[in-house]
């Protein structure tokens, strides 16, 4: 079961008050959960309670945090990047997310027919997923998009003139980064692949015996079957999405350029925090971010009992 | 499992029906002939866009700079080294330095993931203790959280250690079980191990210590091949946490010296950054290679059932 589906059952099966559980392993317990104890309270649960209270202060590394209220958050309401990157970060999310995942399903469903070579294709197609995000890749794509990178080389020799340096052109560079993301569609493929593995035969047989066609069998079992994949998908590919950072900073060189058409969010917090030490207002922007995440992750599953379908 | 996956669709089945042909099954029958035809051009396509650029770049840095952006073809493939020599010498330090660099960071953090998150996985999947099912639900909504909201205050407890530029604070929290990816991997994986084996282990007189360390460590070691596969991927492609906490080149990891080499060359010398990409990826490729198979079931455990 996914981490989500264990979550969703743990908040359903709620234990009924009254019964005494034993706990005869305390001890033990807290010999092998002190490394993660440790790890929650220092690593994640301090700092996150450090990084709201921040969040309502001025603070830069050299005096003490000064309290300013909610002036932060005034700010970044007026700041004319921050809504810049919002606006760029939720194109990303919204049209690469959907374009990602509907590829990966895609050609799931098409190896998982039974096709020769299956484990071939498999590796091809996720190996740019495992790569993807690594600097290289980033630098291959600054110059495939170049002015008289790779993809113009090939548009050139299609007779095609006046092409754009695709990174350079405010209006294409979010394009290229949306396209790099669609490109490493491996890991969402892998998991529609087990899913569509979990499909029991027989309805496919019975439909065959109906004479249902390719067509109606993918509208009618295999994707109402897989709705719960897609959206596991759905919901960690648009967390993900939303704190993407290094294409768009090694692409962009660390500006967020052409004109701030690439400049995502997470790269303005980091502009924000780490080269100008605007610690409060980076802080505050995270937790903006967090509260975005969270409502995108709320919604999926409240509009998730419209569309996903659980066969038991 | 994986014979599953390529046994073929039962509406496949190649001898045609004796019984009376009607005009659905009749079109059923030709697409069945061409199909595999067009499905495996379709895939061949697909394979040979996705996989383009990588093999482009390879051939790429084999060639003279000029050659970079008049030859889009794979071909003539040439075996000039010469890319390869500048790359490496091309920052303060030689290539093998923040090869180095990133070798040392990747195996700091493969031991902390491995011991501290098998540790909890145990207790998480193993023990009754007090609190632990708000512990496991704390834990998976751990691992949603967006790193932003910690890194700040992260970054001024580090710096006020004097820990900044070193990469104690990136190995650190591997040692802290931080990575609840892992922990919820592991804890899938020993909830499949049968408890009679901790049961017979402990009538022989087993401590907890001795069951996780004697049996349970043995037995989970396709789920440990996992994690240090995904953490050394992660960790050597890692970016905006070394680019935070290192901050002076001799501190730099594969893919800060990759992004210095970008900001000092500009566009100017394209073989040898390409030579020095390619060379960042062979120990990624490497690992998928031969460990694509835990990859694969990492992924699939974790994303479903």
């Amino acid at each position: 079961m996914s981490a989500l589906g264990e979550l969703a059952t743990m908040a359903k099966t709620r234990r009924r008050g009254g019964v005494k559980e034993k706990h005869p392993d305390n001890k033990p317990a807290l010999a092998f959960m002190l490394p993660w104890l440790l790890g929650l309270l220092g690593i994640t649960l301090l700092p996150m309670i450090a990084s709201l209270y921040l969040s309502f202060t001025d603070y830069s590394l050299l005096a003490a945090p000064r309290w300013i209220g909610l002036q932060n958050f005034v700010d970044m309401f007026h700041d004319a990047r921050l809504m810049s990157s919002l606006k760029v970060t939720l194109i990303y999310v919204v049209v690469g997310v959907p374009l990602q995942l509907a590829l990966a399903l895609a050609l799931a469903v098409l190896l998982n027919e039974g096709l020769k070579g299956l484990s071939f294709y498999r590796s091809i197609f996720y190996l740019p997923s495992l790569l993807g995000g690594s600097v290289a890749i980033a630098i291959l794509w600054r110059q495939m998009f170049g002015t008289g990178g790779l993809v113009n080389q090939f548009l050139g020799m299609l007779g095609l003139t006046n092409l754009p340096g695709w990174i350079s052109d405010p209006s294409t560079a979010l394009g290229t980064i949306i396209l790099l993301h669609v490109w490493t569609f491996g890991s969402p493929m892998i998991i529609f692949l087990a899913g569509l593995r979990q499909i029991p035969q027989m309805y496919y047989e019975a439909a065959a015996v109906d004479g249902a066609t390719r067509w109606s069998r993918f509208l009618r079992i295999t994707l109402p079957l897989l709705t719960p994949i897609i959206f596991f998908n759905l919901v960690l590919q648009v967390i993900n999405a939303f704190q993407s950072f290094t294409q768009a900073f090694v692409v962009s060189g660390g500006t967020g350029g052409p004109s701030d058409s690439t400049l995502f969010y997470t790269l303005y917090l980091y502009q924000k925090g780490f080269t100008q030490f605007d610690m409060g207002y980076a802080s505050a922007m995270a937790w903006l971010l967090l509260v975005i995440v969270a409502l995108f992750t709320a919604v999926n599953f409240l509009v998730s009992k419209f569309w996903v379908f659980y066969d038991d | 499992m994986t014979d599953q996956l390529t046994t073929p669709a039962p509406s496949a089945v190649t001898t045609p029906a004796p019984a009376p042909a009607n005009a659905s099954t009749l079109r059923r029958r030709r697409t069945r002939r061409v199909g595999p035809v067009v499905r495996h051009a379709i895939l061949i396509i697909a394979s040979l866009v996705m996989i383009y650029p990588l093999l482009w770049m390879v051939v790429s840095s084999l060639r003279p700079n000029s050659e970079i952006f008049r030859n889009p073809g794979l071909l003539p493939i040439r075996f000039n080294v010469e890319n390869y020599v500048n790359g490496w010498h091309a920052l303060a330090q030689p290539f093998s330095h923040y090869l180095l660099n990133s070798t040392f960071l990747v195996l700091g953090c493969v031991v902390g993931n491995v011991i501290a998150c098998s540790l909890t996985a145990y207790a998480f999947a193993r023990l009754r203790f007090w609190g632990r099912n708000i512990a496991f639900a704390v834990m998976l909504m751990t691992l949603m959280l967006p790193i932003h909201v910690v890194i700040v205050p992260q970054y001024i407890m580090f710096s006020q250690t004097g820990w900044v530029n070193t990469m104690l604070p990136l190995i650190l929290p591997k040692f802290l079980a931080t990575d609840a990816f892992f922990v919820f991997l592991m804890v899938q994986f020993i909830r499949g191990i049968p408890k009679e084996l901790d049961e017979a282990a402990r009538i022989d007189g087993c401590g907890h210590f001795r069951i996780f360390f004697r049996v349970i460590m043995p037995l989970m070691t396709p789920a440990i091949a996992t994690t240090v596969i995904f953490t050394f991927m992660w960790m050597w492609n890692d970016f905006f946490g070394s680019l935070i906490y290192l901050t002076t080149p001799d501190n730099f990891t594969v893919p800060l010296a990759l992004r210095a080499f970008l900001d000092s060359q500009g566009t100017s010398d394209w073989g040898a950054m390409f030579a020095m990409s390619v060379l960042s990826l062979v120990p990624l490729f490497i690992v998928f290679l031969f460990g694509q198979r835990f990859l694969i079931r990492g992924f699939a455990t974790t994303g479903i059932k």
